[in-house]
């Protein structure tokens, strides 16, 4: 069998065996999932008449807030569900499963791989929810074009790949599914001091740069724009940059000490 | 050694791995003929772990030349995982699916079709007793039937050397016997086992080679009956409940190893019916009634503590026990 043959076929086996995973423990994923719906609803209907006032240089409503909204929440999504990337390879890690896997005449690459397509499988489905939340309750695109669909696609589905090999770097590295857990907290953290809602410079002089020098903010107005046709600026590039350096990043991290051996 | 290198399913010259400063292997020698069972005996923390884990490609060694199923370690891993198959110390299956999907996720592995796949699944689940808990969870599986999991997804890919790394620690005494019976079954089908225990008897049972490792080096190397030679024979111990009793054999029995904290006494014996009547005679002429009278024939036990420091205590029968640990002694109590 050929290199890359064998490459597919593993990485398909071990992609079949995290979906598995997903389907039969589903409160996994939708105790992720509960964070941005509930973030949602909690903004939308509790704190939305006030927060409206801050967007749009005031006289804008609570659904001129959904839309502002929204978007950030569907890039939230991708940080609140990437952290089941962590436990379940810090699970895997510290069951001995991967010491098996390691000792198989499988190829290397194919647990990793698995974890990420199923990861981002994953987050996609996730995606599918929240935005079907937010239709429900009154999200529309003002005059996306399917160009402009198609690329918001591609960038979330990016940014999830970005994260997910964060996070499997972070599940490599903590010693336990709970450490995992904890150690990608972050990314959950991250978006509530981004420009997700609120803008940004509403915010405090002194805070503006932690908002705006983070991934979350430059892909969440890049999204933003891109559905709801406000100014992007050079967010997207900042936000590409931002996708590929951390999926670089967390590739070589987690590739090393996948390499490195075993804890 | 006269078997030349390709009829050895495990060979290692000079073996050496450290971690930062602290020795764990300090060049080790082994060379395991195909076909057999090979036992590496130690204490805890002796190295075997770190043996294995090395010659089934997960560690890397420092220093030395090793081949296993003719390939080299340091060049041809790959071929090496194709030829093995290893059961850790820790149940490596995934707890989230059922048995048989840790079966069928195994066959897919080793490219098997779908067919074959789920035929060997069913065969291996039959063969190690899963049948019936084949559809539930392997987290709800007992220890016991963990250990069996774990070692029927090694043997799904049909390989010719296993690795087991102290395949029964934690088992209860049925499980272990159930697991001894199925390593049997393996050797007799041809595979070469390479075994890592703490457990004499273990390594008694089913070894054809035994090395003692202690420390980071092998301290004693042979089959479990050229080891016991290594040590002083055997003894019958007598026990007594009452001090006055006991101090009066101990003087008129003068060619005996005393134990005065336990009251019991040692005299040296082969353990032949000559020999135990000779004995017993002595006794009644010296008119000396023990509570006790047990025969005490040399087992590893005596060998495993006499090289690995504990020679000390190595006739005594009170000896730091291991938790858990069924060494019995072979002896048998009047």
């Amino acid at each position: 069998m050929s290199t890359l043959s064998l490459a597919v076929r593993d990485s398909s086996t071990m992609l079949r065996r995290n979906l598995l995973h997903v389907r039969r423990y589903p409160s996994m994923t939708l105790n992720l999932l509960l964070t941005p719906i509930m973030l949602l609803l909690l903004f939308v209907y509790v704190f939305g008449n006030v927060m409206s006032a801050g967007i749009g240089g005031g006289g804008a409503d609570r659904s001129d807030y959904i839309a502002y909204l929204v978007p950030g929440l569907l890039v939230m999504t991708i940080g609140s569900t990437v952290i089941g990337a962590a436990i379940s390879v810090s699970m895997d890690m510290t069951e001995g499963l991967i010491a098996r896997f390691r000792t198989m005449a499988v190829y290397r690459g194919s647990v990793l791989i698995g974890h990420v397509v199923g990861s981002v499988l994953q987050v996609l489905a996730s995606l599918v929810l929240v935005g079907a939340v937010a239709v429900a309750i009154g999200f529309r695109s003002t005059d996306a074009t399917v160009l402009e669909w198609l690329a918001a696609i591609g960038l979330l589905v990016l940014f999830a790949l970005a994260l997910t090999w964060i996070a499997v770097g972070m599940g490599m590295a903590s010693p336990n599914p709970e450490a995992a857990s904890n150690m990608a907290t972050p990314l959950i953290l991250l978006p509530l001091i981004s420009s997700a809602f609120t803008p940004a410079d509403t915010m405090p002089g002194w805070f503006r740069p932690i908002a705006e020098y983070q991934p979350f903010t430059p892909t969440i107005e890049t999204l933003r724009g891109l559905l709801l046709g406000t100014e992007i600026g050079n967010n997207w590039w900042i936000a590409l940059a931002w996708c590929v350096g951390l999926t670089v990043l967390g590739y070589r991290w987690s590739t090393s000490q996948f390499n490195r051996g075993l804890k | 050694m006269t078997t030349t290198t390709h009829e050895l399913a495990i060979s290692a010259t000079g073996l050496c791995k450290a971690y930062g400063d602290k020795t764990v292997l300090d060049g080790i020698d082994l060379a395991v003929p195909t076909g057999t069972v090979f036992s590496l005996l130690g204490p805890n923390g002796a190295g075997k772990t770190t043996a294995v884990k090395i010659l089934s490609t997960l560690v890397t060694s420092d220093a030395g030349e090793l081949r296993v199923g003719g390939h080299d370690l340091a060049t041809d891993a790959h071929a090496v995982r194709a030829a093995i198959g290893v059961t850790g110390q820790f149940s490596a299956v995934d707890g989230l699916i059922t048995g048989e999907e840790n079966m069928l996720l195994m066959a897919d592995l080793h490219h098997l079709s779908r067919q074959e796949g789920r035929r060997v699944a069913a065969e291996l689940l039959e063969r190690f007793d899963l049948t019936e808990a084949a559809k539930k969870p392997a987290s709800t599986y007992s220890g016991g039937m963990k250990r069996r999991l774990d070692l029927a997804m090694t043997l799904v890919g049909d390989p010719r050397i296993i690795f087991l790394d102290e395949p029964t620690t934690g088992l209860d005494p049925r499980s272990r016997h159930n697991m001894w019976g199925i390593i049997r079954e393996l050797v007799s089908g041809g595979t070469t086992v390479f075994l890592t225990t703490q457990y004499l008897d273990e390594a008694d049972e089913l070894a054809d080679h035994i090395a003692v490792l202690n420390d980071g080096k092998l301290v004693a190397e042979g089959s479990a009956e050229e080891l016991k030679r290594l040590v002083p024979g055997g003894h019958v111990r007598l026990r007594f409940t009452d001090p006055d009793t006991y101090r009066s054999a101990a003087t008129a029995l003068r060619e005996v190893t005393r134990f005065d904290e336990t009251l019991s006494l040692q005299i040296p014996s082969g353990g032949s019916q000559r020999e135990l009547r000779s004995i017993l005679d002595w006794l009644d002429a010296a008119d000396i009634e023990a509570d006790e009278l047990t025969v005490h024939t040399p087992d590893l036990d005596d060998v495993f503590f006499a090289l690995t420091g504990g020679a000390k205590v190595a006739h005594q029968n009170n000896r730091p026990s291991q938790p858990g640990v069924p060494n019995q002694p072979k002896e048998n109590v009047r």
